[in-house]
């Protein structure tokens, strides 16, 4: 893979590199809800092997980009490319077979199912989710259900979570169960990973272990990492480059240093906002 | 007299059996337990109970078998999807009519005048179960494209309405299955075997050992056929749903959108479901058409078909197949019962006032709903609750 050296070139200071090196790729993104216009030609490049960060206001409008690259809802204009293939508003499960995983926000786990089997849930290709292999091939999926119950305590081993593996998902902590959406994304050998605020509501021992799996990840598996998040330590010591959302638009890229000196980035924070609410 | 209760003994093994089965916990020593104990069982009651009380008993259970069915259908729907389907007595009816108009054949001469049907084409019993449970399935693909982008309530109010459109179509398309008038002559598989010239199609031993038994005694035989239906609709849906299936439906029931980040495409999924638990319905409309012999639109009310039902999954677990099909029994055994009750009571409720033992049976319907409040507010999770393990392959 090659890479040109970083430019700073271009209105916004960007950093470009070879296009072949672009994983995810957003061009013009637009989403409304009713009369508010959520994304407005939105634009965003995730490199390989990056970890990328996506910070912004509220209601920059991060993760109706997430929502929208993901398939949860249909973009009204633009495109989105991984890997040079066109996944622009394909369902859900058909970009998840691209390799492009996401984490919730708020923790989404299946609460009913123990913490085992939500992992064991994730696997593609299940050969019992059919219902005639299911009663007629029971020792096809036998062998599956005994590989993919491995991965998973692989899994649950390197997040920590072994412990926990019976009890239903449910009665996990706040904290454990960002750790199990992370753990979730690692079932399948994801390309890129998208992580709403995976550092929201976590207690600082555990934003050391979850920052330390997604840099070992990173480094490791050669997973792709797109993170939102508030936590300014976490996104200036963990991502690079980061991109700076504002109105439903990216105001910038650059690195961690780049972005704290803007002072477009300041107003944003700031004033900005409100300076066009007013007008 | 003494070959008869032979006979009978013998044709209750097998229901008995299976009974067993179903109460005893899972163990080693299961089967063969309720092998022997169904046995003498058969043999003790047969020879115990008044045949008055032997033959009421034996057609409970068969109309348990067919509430347990389609107790069982709801339980893929709501208890592993959370379809909240409202629309249980629709599907109930398209089973029945289907099998009937299969299997019976189509009238000539005058009495063409009297019954109308599209068609009848005197196909045997299988056919016609097989039958209703294939149209019963693309009913319910074809109500499920456009009613499943709902969910919850409306999913409900959207379900009921359909139902209510088959049933009155049932009534009201003469030309269909006769309409507002009974359909009759659903023929009953093995009938022939209590009947003076037997069997054509088996050897002629099997007339002179059955001679004893009269048309009286057939449902015995009926309950063996049904009870083997439940059995294998039990032994089928608790595989497809302790495998990776049942998970994830599971899955979708708990978080959609969790699923379908986890690459479940969720609205096959859920067609899927309501359309398998729609099949288990259509046959247990079938089987009932055949027992009952005759039927009309009316067998078909959202009372009897749906909440009754609904009842049943609430008190024997939603999510479990195993209390799916007890809830079944004994909800219908609480139905029955209050029968006895509500005539027991007239004499008191005539005291009150003139007009009130005509509504007698209405406090049978006040009983249950007590009993669906007792439920929710102190068994929300039924008698027997979900498993939390899914697979059955993570057995240690």
């Amino acid at each position: 893979m090659t890479r040109e050296t970083e430019e700073s070139g271009g209105p916004h200071g960007k950093t470009s590199r070879s296009d072949d090196a672009v994983l995810l790729k957003v061009q013009g993104l637009v989403r409304d809800f009713d009369s508010l216009r959520a994304l407005d030609g939105a634009d965003l490049e995730v490199h390989s092997d990056t970890i990328t960060g996506l910070i912004g206001p509220n209601g920059a409008g991060k993760t109706t980009l997430f929502n929208v690259v993901t398939g949860f809802h249909l973009a009204q204009g633009g495109r989105v490319t991984l890997n040079g293939q066109d996944i622009t508003n394909l369902p859900p499960h058909r970009i998840f077979r691209h390799g492009l995983c996401r984490t919730f926000q708020i923790p989404r786990e299946h609460q009913s199912l123990s913490v085992l089997e939500n992992l064991m849930l994730v696997p593609i290709g299940q050969q019992g989710e059919g219902l005639f292999n299911a009663w007629l091939r029971p020792g096809a999926v036998r062998r599956q259900e005994l590989a993919n119950r491995k991965k998973a305590l692989e899994v649950l081993e390197f997040v920590d979570l072994s412990h926990v593996r019976d009890e239903y998902a449910r009665n996990l902590s706040g904290g454990q169960k960002k750790l199990l959406e992370l753990a979730r994304t690692l079932m399948t050998d994801p390309t890129l990973v998208l992580l709403d605020e995976p550092g929201a509501g976590v207690n600082p021992t555990l934003m050391h272990r979850l920052t330390d799996n997604i840099r070992y990840l990173n480094r490791e598996r050669g997973i792709t990492f797109l993170v939102i998040e508030h936590d300014m330590d976490m996104i200036m010591s963990l991502c690079d480059p980061v991109v700076v959302m504002s109105e439903g638009r990216q105001l910038m890229t650059g690195s961690p240093e780049e972005v704290r000196r803007d002072p477009r980035v300041l107003e944003a924070y700031l004033g900005g906002q409100y300076a066009t609410v007013e007008g | 007299m003494e070959t008869l209760i032979l006979i009978k003994s013998v044709l209750l093994i097998i229901p008995i059996v299976l009974l067993l089965l179903l109460l005893l916990p899972a163990r080693r020593w299961r089967l063969p337990m309720a092998v022997v104990a169904g046995v003498v069982l058969a043999f003790a009651l047969s020879a115990s109970l008044p045949s008055g009380i032997l033959a009421y008993s034996v057609s409970f259970a068969i109309m348990g078998c067919v509430y347990a069915l389609l107790t069982l259908g709801l339980n893929i729907q709501w208890g592993y999807t959370g379809h909240l389907n409202f629309g249980v007595a629709g599907f109930f009816a398209v089973g029945a009519f289907t099998s009937a108009l299969m299997t019976v054949e189509a009238p000539t001469g005058i009495a063409a005048q009297y019954t109308q049907m599209a068609f009848g084409l005197g196909l045997p019993f299988l056919v016609g179960v097989a039958a209703a449970a294939l149209v019963s399935a693309v009913v319910a693909f074809l109500v499920a494209v456009p009613v499943l982008r709902l969910r919850m309530d409306f999913l409900a109010i959207a379900t009921i309405g359909v139902a209510e459109i088959i049933r009155l179509i049932f009534q009201n398309e003469r030309w269909l299955a006769n309409g507002p008038q009974p359909l009759r002559g659903i023929p009953q598989p093995l009938r022939c075997l209590v009947e003076t010239q037997g069997c054509g199609w088996l050897p002629p031993w099997t007339t002179t050992v059955l001679e004893p038994l009269t048309p009286r005694d057939y449902p015995l035989f009926y309950l063996t056929i049904i009870s083997l239906f439940v059995a294998g609709a039990y032994l089928l849906m608790e595989r497809a749903c302790r495998s990776p299936w049942g998970r994830m439906l599971r899955a979708v029931r708990d978080e959609e959108a969790s699923a379908a980040m986890n690459g479940k495409p969720i609205t096959y999924v859920r067609i899927q479901s309501f359309v398998v638990g729609a099949v288990i319905m259509g046959i247990a409309g079938a089987l009932y058409a055949h027992y009952t012999v005759t039927i009309d639109y009316s067998h078909f009310h959202a009372l009897f078909a749906t909440f009754l039902v609904w009842v049943m999954l609430m008190l024997g677990g939603s999510g479990n197949n195993r209390g799916a099909i007890i809830g079944g029994f004994i909800v219908w055994g609480v139905w029955s019962g209050t029968a006895f009750l509500a005539n027991a009571i007239e004499p008191l409720l005539a005291l009150i006032a003139d007009d009130l033992p005509r509504r007698a049976a209405y406090f049978r319907w006040l009983l249950v709903a007590l009993l669906l409040a007792a439920i929710v507010l102190f068994r929300p999770q039924g008698l027997i609750r979900e498993e939390k393990r899914v697979s059955r392959y993570l057995r240690e």
